[in-house]
């Protein structure tokens, strides 16, 4: 086992386990909004690794070309579905914790109409 | 090498597992979108992880299609709740 080899094994372990918590945090975490936080970001930066890793081991131009884009369109996508699912799920209301502490999107739109 | 990614497996399972039980409890649509799109994110790493096992690049077409096919649904579902409610 080379050098390469143990930093693409080390890279797809941290990755493995980015993911492992973007699961628990879904399962863990209280509102939908706080959920989505947990699925997207560490999922994403998970898949980023793992991508570097099978990259890194011994991989030709045109699977690096592959990964690379595999990453492109996670890193494109992920925000604005996020942000669309987001909006959705507050416009149809009741979906907040009664734990939250601070709306800044309910006072500004409430500005707006008045 | 063989060990480290079957523990990678492993982990990417039990993290797909989770998002399971989030996808069956909901409880409203828009939970059971994030966990849809969070299942389909933890299905490209694990193609990442078996092309980096196997060294077949037969892999990774999957993990561009799963990746595209993801955001579409995602933006659909996102759609359908801004019209008719969570």
């Amino acid at each position: 086992m080379n050098a390469g080899q143990v930093l693409a094994s080390a890279l797809v372990l941290l990755g493995s386990a980015l993911a492992l918590v973007a699961g628990i945090g879904v399962v863990r975490l209280p509102d939908v909004f706080a959920r989505m936080h947990a699925a997207t970001k560490p999922a994403t930066l998970g898949l980023l690794l793992v991508c570097i890793g099978a990259a890194v081991s011994d991989a030709g131009l045109s699977d690096v070309a592959k990964l690379t884009l595999v990453v492109v369109l996670q890193f494109l996508t992920a925000p604005v579905g996020a942000h669309m699912v987001g909006r959705a799920a507050y416009h149809a209301g009741g979906l907040l914790d009664p734990g939250t502490v601070l709306d800044e999107l309910s006072a500004a739109e409430q500005g707006r109409e008045t | 090498m063989n060990a480290v990614t079957t523990i990678s497996l492993v982990m990417l399972s039990a993290g797909a597992l989770l998002t399971t039980v989030r996808l069956v409890l909901g409880p409203s649509l828009a939970d059971r979108v994030v966990a849809t799109d969070l299942l389909l994110t933890l299905l490209t790493c694990g193609a990442g992880v078996l092309a980096f096992r196997t060294g077949q690049g037969t892999y990774l077409g999957a993990m561009v299609v799963v990746a595209i096919l993801g955001f579409l649904g995602t933006s659909m579902v996102a759609r359908f709740i801004e019209r008719r409610g969570a």
